[in-house]
Order: C-alpha cells, then sequence, then structure tokens
C-alpha cells in the first residue's frame, strides 16, 4: 500500500528520502537526492487515502501526465515519476528562491515591482500557452521567483489542462476547480479550455498586489464566484492613488468578464506591462467609482450579459497564432516610394489577416559612438518626438485602433542588433522590413535585412520594391537571333 | 515494447504500405493488425499476402466483419458493402478465404485486448459511436488497454475507477500518457478508408514501457488507390470517398 509518510533515510527508486519541506492540502513535499541526477529535488507524494477528495487524485494524474510534457525555464524539470500502484510520486526540480506569497505580507507593493512582477508572470505564462498547456490556478503560492536570475517559474500542475491530452479532471467536475479569488469566471462555468483564464487570474493578482485586497474577496459558494461576472470591482485607484491609470486599464482588461475582452494572449499584456507609455487608455484607466448599484443590478439580470460558453476549437490551432505580435522596421528617411508603398501594403495584409494581431512600428535613431548624441535638431525639437510623429503618420492609414499599435524609437549605434534586442524581449512573432534599395549604401553598411533573417528567433518577412518587369528584360542576356521585344 | 496497430485496412494497397513504410522508420517491436484487410479497395490479394506473410513472423491479427464475410455467401452488409465483398471472393483462393474467415475474434495478450470492434459483444461487430458504446466496451474487459479499429474515425476512451467513462478525440503524433489509474478504450482510424475528414491513412503505436499511445497519419497515394476501385468496376462511392476522407 502506498504510503504518504516517508522516513528520511528511506530509498525508493534510487531516490533517497530527505527532510520533509511541506504539506500541503493534497500532497506532501520531501527534499529527495538520486546518484543519477545532481540537481536539487522535490518529491511530491499525494495524500490518496480514503476520503480524500477524489480531484486530488485525478490533479496528480494530469500532472503526472503534464509536467513531463513540459520544458523551459519557467517550469521545474521534471526528474521522475512512481507507478500508482507502487508508491505514487512525482520527483522534479526544486526551484531555490520564493514563492510570491510571501509578498503577500507587505502589500500593496511598490508599482514598479508590481509591473516588474507581472510582465514576467506574463512572459512565463506565454511560454506555458505556447506548450499548449493552460496553468488554472495562477496564484502567488503557485509562483516562484528564482534566486539569482530573477525569473519567474511557475508550479503545481494538479489543475491544469494540456490542450492536446485528455482532461482527466472534467470527469470529476460537480464543483468548479481553482483557487475562489483567482478563479476566472469561466472557470466557475467548468470551461477548461481557455488561455486567458490565466490572465484573469493575473490581474486579480496585480490588482491584490496594488491594492492590498482581493478583487472578488474570497467567495466559498458558487453563487459568490458567479458574482464576478456582473460586479464589477472597486477601481484600484479607488484603493491606492498611486496606481496609474495605463496600469488600471491592464488589469481592469484583465478582469473582463469575456476572455474575448481580455488581452488576446500573455505575450500581449507582458507588451503592455513593459511599455507603460504605450498602454492604450480607455474611460476605464480614469475610472475612480464602481459602476452605480442599480447598473450592476441590471447587468445580473440582463439577458445580453455575458455567460461563458465553451471554446469550440478542440485546442490544435493554438490561438497564440491568431494573435501574433508583428513588428514592423521603418526607414523614415526611404526615399523610394515604391518601397515605402510595397512596405505598407505588406503590412496591411498582415494585419487584416489576423484580427487580434497587435502591431510595432520601429524606427532606429543612429546615435553616434563618439560625437555627443544630437538629440535636438537645429530648431531646438526633439528628434525623438519628431520621430514618433512621423510613426504615427505612417501607420494611420492602416486604421488599426489604437490598443493593437505602438511606436517605439530605438536609439542604437547598430540598427540591426537594436531591433533584434526588441524582436527577442518583446516576444515579437513576425518582422516586416524593407530591402535596403541603395546597393552602394548596402555594401558599405552591410544588410540590415540579412542580419535579421539570420539572427532573428522569428518569421521575418522581407520586402521590395515592386519588380521592374520591363528592366529586368532589358538588362537579361541577349538571346542569338533576332529576337524582337 | 512498442507496437504498431493498423485497423480497417480495406484491400487499399497504396495506405498499407505507406504506413508500413513509415512503420519501419518508428522502431516498432511488433504488428498488430486489427481487422476489416479486405473489403472495399481493389488490392485484396496483395494486401492479405502482406497481412499473412507478417503474421508468419510473429504479427497478429483479429478478425473483422469483411474479413469474416469471406467464409459466407449471404452478406448481411450495406449493398455497397455486399457488392465489394463479393467481388471480394472473387479475387481470392479458397485457401486465402478460410484463412480470413479463421482469424481469430480476439486476443489477450497481458493487459492488453485486441480486438476489432468492441469488447462487448464482439461477434456482432458493435460500433464504438460514443461514451455509451465505449463504456460498454470498458466495462466488459479488465484490459488495461483495448485497442479496436472498425468506426474508422479516431478516438480515445477511458473510464476511472469511479466508473465514469470520457472520450477524446486524439490530436495527430502528440504522445497521449496512459494513465494507470484508469482503463483505455483505443479507436484507431482506419488504415484503408479513414472517415474522419482526413484522407491520409491512420495507425496507431503504443509504447508499452511508457504507456504512452501515439495516432499517426502518412499521406499516401490517394489518386492510384482510387483509380484502381474504379477500374475494377466497383461502386463510386468507394473510391470517391477516400479523397473526401469521409
Amino acid at each position: 500500500m502506498a504510503k504518504v509518510h516517508l522516513d528520511e533515510g528511506s530509498v525508493i527508486d534510487g531516490f533517497t528520502i530527505g527532510k520533509r519541506v511541506h504539506k500541503g492540502g493534497m500532497a506532501v513535499f520531501y527534499e529527495v537526492s538520486h546518484p543519477d541526477h545532481a540537481i536539487p529535488m522535490l518529491m511530491k507524494v499525494p495524500m490518496l487515502n480514503e476520503g480524500e477528495d477524489p480531484a486530488a487524485i485525478v490533479g496528480f494524474e494530469m500532472e503526472q501526465m503534464i509536467l513531463p510534457k513540459l520544458s523551459g525555464r519557467h517550469v521545474p524539470r521534471f526528474i521522475a515519476a512512481g507507478d500508482f500502484a507502487v508508491q505514487p510520486y512525482l520527483v522534479y526540480e526544486r526551484i531555490p528562491g520564493e514563492t510570491l506569497y510571501k509578498r503577500i505580507e507587505n502589500l500593496p507593493m511598490a508599482i514598479e515591482d508590481a509591473a516588474a512582477i507581472g510582465a514576467k508572470v506574463a512572459t512565463a505564462l506565454n511560454d506555458l500557452h505556447r506548450q499548449n498547456v493552460i496553468h488554472l490556478d495562477i496564484k502567488p503560492s503557485n509562483i516562484i521567483i528564482r534566486a539569482g536570475s530573477g525569473e519567474i517559474v511557475l508550479i503545481d500542475y494538479g489543475l491544469s489542462r494540456h490542450l492536446h491530452l485528455p482532461d482527466l479532471m472534467a470527469e470529476e467536475f460537480r464543483l468548479p476547480y481553482g483557487t475562489a479569488p483567482y478563479m476566472a469566471p469561466e472557470q466557475v462555468y467548468g470551461i477548461r479550455n481557455e488561455p486567458r483564464s490565466d490572465l484573469f487570474a493575473l490581474g486579480c493578482m496585480l490588482y491584490f498586489f496594488v491594492t492590498g485586497r482581493r478583487p472578488f474577496g474570497d467567495p466559498q459558494s458558487l453563487k459568490g464566484l458567479k458574482k464576478r461576472l456582473w460586479w464589477d470591482p472597486t477601481p484600484p485607484r479607488a484603493l491606492n492613488k498611486n496606481v496609474p491609470p495605463w496600469l488600471q486599464e491592464i488589469i481592469l482588461r484583465c478582469l473582463a468578464p469575456n476572455p474575448d475582452h481580455r488581452y488576446p494572449t500573455a505575450a500581449q499584456l507582458a507588451f503592455d506591462l513593459s511599455h507603460p507609455d504605450q498602454v492604450a487608455l480607455s474611460p476605464r484607466a480614469e475610472k475612480l467609482k464602481r459602476d452605480k448599484w442599480s447598473e450592476r443590478v441590471k447587468r445580473r439580470y440582463h439577458p445580453n450579459t455575458y455567460i461563458p460558453v465553451p471554446r469550440r476549437d478542440r485546442g490544435e490551432e493554438s490561438n497564440l497564432s491568431a494573435a501574433p505580435i508583428v513588428a514592423v522596421a521603418i526607414d523614415l528617411q526611404e526615399s523610394h516610394a515604391d518601397l515605402r508603398a510595397a512596405l505598407f501594403t505588406t503590412v496591411q495584409r498582415v494585419m487584416s489577416t489576423v484580427p487580434d494581431a497587435r502591431l510595432a512600428c520601429l524606427n532606429v535613431m543612429k546615435t553616434n559612438l563618439i560625437s555627443m548624441d544630437q538629440t535636438v535638431d537645429e530648431d531646438g525639437r526633439s528628434i525623438h518626438v519628431q520621430k514618433l510623429v512621423q510613426l504615427k503618420d505612417w501607420a494611420r492609414p492602416l486604421g488599426l485602433p489604437q490598443d493593437r499599435l505602438s511606436y517605439h524609437v530605438l536609439e542604437a549605434t547598430d540598427a540591426g542588433a537594436s531591433i533584434l534586442d526588441y524582436v527577442r524581449a518583446n516576444h515579437v512573432d513576425h518582422v516586416v522590413l524593407g530591402a535596403r534599395t541603395d546597393s552602394r549604401l548596402r555594401n558599405i553598411l552591410g544588410s540590415v535585412s540579412i542580419e535579421i533573417v539570420q539572427k532573428a528567433p522569428c518569421t521575418v518577412t522581407v520586402v521590395r520594391k515592386p519588380r521592374d518587369y520591363a528592366g529586368e528584360i532589358a538588362a537579361a542576356v541577349p538571346v542569338a537571333g533576332d529576337v524582337k521585344l | 515494447m512498442r507496437i504498431a496497430f493498423l485497423a480497417d485496412i480495406h484491400a487499399n494497397f497504396e495506405a498499407l504500405t505507406a504506413c508500413l513504410a513509415d512503420i519501419a522508420s518508428q522502431k516498432v517491436d511488433r504488428l498488430v493488425f486489427l481487422g476489416d484487410v479486405v473489403g472495399y479497395g481493389a488490392d485484396p490479394k496483395a494486401c492479405l499476402d502482406i497481412v499473412r506473410e507478417k503474421c508468419g513472423t510473429g504479427a497478429l491479427v483479429v478478425r473483422g466483419n469483411h474479413d469474416e464475410a469471406m467464409g459466407i455467401s449471404a452478406f448481411k452488409a450495406s449493398d455497397v458493402a455486399a457488392k465489394a465483398l463479393a467481388w471480394t471472393q472473387t479475387r481470392l483462393s479458397a485457401d486465402d478465404r478460410a484463412w480470413l474467415a479463421n482469424i481469430p475474434m480476439e486476443i489477450n495478450e497481458g493487459n492488453l485486448l485486441f480486438v476489432h470492434a468492441s469488447a462487448a459483444r464482439s461477434a456482432t461487430f458493435p460500433y464504438i459511436h460514443g461514451l455509451r458504446d465505449a463504456g460498454e466496451s470498458l466495462t466488459a474487459t479488465k484490459a488495461f488497454v483495448t485497442l479496436v479499429g472498425h468506426v474508422h474515425d479516431p478516438a480515445l476512451y477511458h473510464i476511472s475507477a469511479t466508473g465514469k467513462v470520457m472520450g477524446f478525440i486524439p490530436i495527430v503524433n502528440t504522445g497521449i500518457p496512459l494513465s494507470p489509474q484508469r482503463r483505455w478504450l483505443a479507436v484507431m482510424g482506419a488504415v484503408g478508408q479513414p472517415r474522419d475528414g482526413n484522407p491520409a491513412a491512420a495507425y496507431g503505436i503504443l509504447d508499452t514501457k511508457t504507456n504512452e499511445i501515439f495516432y499517426n497519419r502518412v499521406p499516401y497515394d490517394v489518386e492510384g488507390a482510387a483509380a484502381k476501385i474504379r477500374a475494377a468496376g466497383l461502386p463510386d462511392i468507394l473510391w470517391q470517398r477516400l479523397s473526401a476522407g469521409r
């Protein structure tokens, strides 16, 4: 019979049991060591005794299925799983560092800290969602800041869903599984295939971090949990005047009852948290009061109020691909009208075929290493601001709403390197840029487009000016005989 | 051990050889044919020769309803199927027909069960179309994994210790871990006549060491197989449905 309490010094499948580190609601954790694995490790042993919640068993089965499928910096490395019939356990990397739970003793935290943590958690979620896994239990105690690197590691996959694997949890569904203060409304309705549920939870966490209060409290009944569909929380700025409008905008967007009204992807949320000046502000950014009592009640009983419905897709097509971040590098000095037009048309096509795509317009402002940087022109105008104005003018005919657009002037000595840095830091999925037309200049400076094609971690589209057929024919090698053109 | 499962070949030589070529690159230790080697397709003899040869070197085969029909003269089958069966009989020797009709109904090996249609009432070849049918099969056996074909539409069902039955439409080329805490019913897609909208040939691999199951798809020369069915004068629907995968 499987045991829950293991003796220090005993050995299971080669793992020597060390100290008991933690006893949670559903499992006990031990330090373990193994001659084949040099890293610090934890063994998680589920409590499967009679009378335990069957969800504990299924949750453990799910974690045994999902954890070995995950990889990367934002998840603990899976080492081994024990046979259920003999001694069920999971062994994985022990992450050095503390969970965010430690931080809730001192709330509210500084705005910059909350935004920085939020951006890191969103980055980790993006990595998880790319692997077709939705965490579904994002909360401070499941998030570790790795000592040293400061990166976020997400732990505990007992309530998670892998979109490419059977959902064993669905069958045990009687009450919604999740953690009440952070659970998205669709989770309350038993929907377990919506990646944006994790963004709702992250929004709840950010709200808590900057106000010291949980946006929806800690309801213990199904009725109480459903309230978050129509009951809007007090705007964070009313509780902490230091919360800037941009952060309130982000938090309240995450807390939208309908997932379609939240950020389309964790990458786009990470983007906004890292670029406060680019957040498109709506009236909710400035809100200081909750909606009127009568409005809330009306929402509750109105037939058009959003009620979660399951996503119809089976998950093969990750919704991440439907909401990419596209970056276009714009050469504001580009003298060839043809190339300018071709670049614009290409971007227009990309943006119109992918309705949730977000566009970042980039311009590299060359700075000089030796001389003093020239940041104002002869008339005293800031060159940086001028360039932003020009970028906005470039993008205006695209007719995109503000929350799908952002503008960035990168000051750098090396255009290629600065664009690549931007692409890596901001989870860009697709770069569009023009090929330098002046071959003389290209020979001297090297080709930025070639460097980006070679080194970018994503799709790159290089746009050329339209083909000059007449010129091509004229330049072709003459064919023997009298060919009339 | 890695076992490859090929269900519902249905005399489709192009699809069968494409799957076997794919399997050759997959470090597979054993082949199991889940029935319906013949029927519908234009190459019963060539497909049967391959299956008989593989069975001579360790492969296993269970009986499908089309295989069983090779031993009888009056078919309880739809008009299209009956026409194809009658035609198929003319292409096979008495020895081949007898071999097909005498394939075992089901094979139990360790904690695995191989059967063409369902573990419940296997001799009547019931279809597993949903949770109720799956539940019947899952409760009719103690096997950890039951592997079947027959419906031509891949699916994976499981039953928990508390008797709850759930279904899942498998995603191609993803190793699905089969938790030992429950029992599983794996419905393989068809090699020779897929009906899930994807015309590529379907087969599966079970890794008994890691308890992972893979549902694989292999594109093959659909037009070639269809042209042969047409040339053989078999009902049009039989070649038309190959390219639609319906």
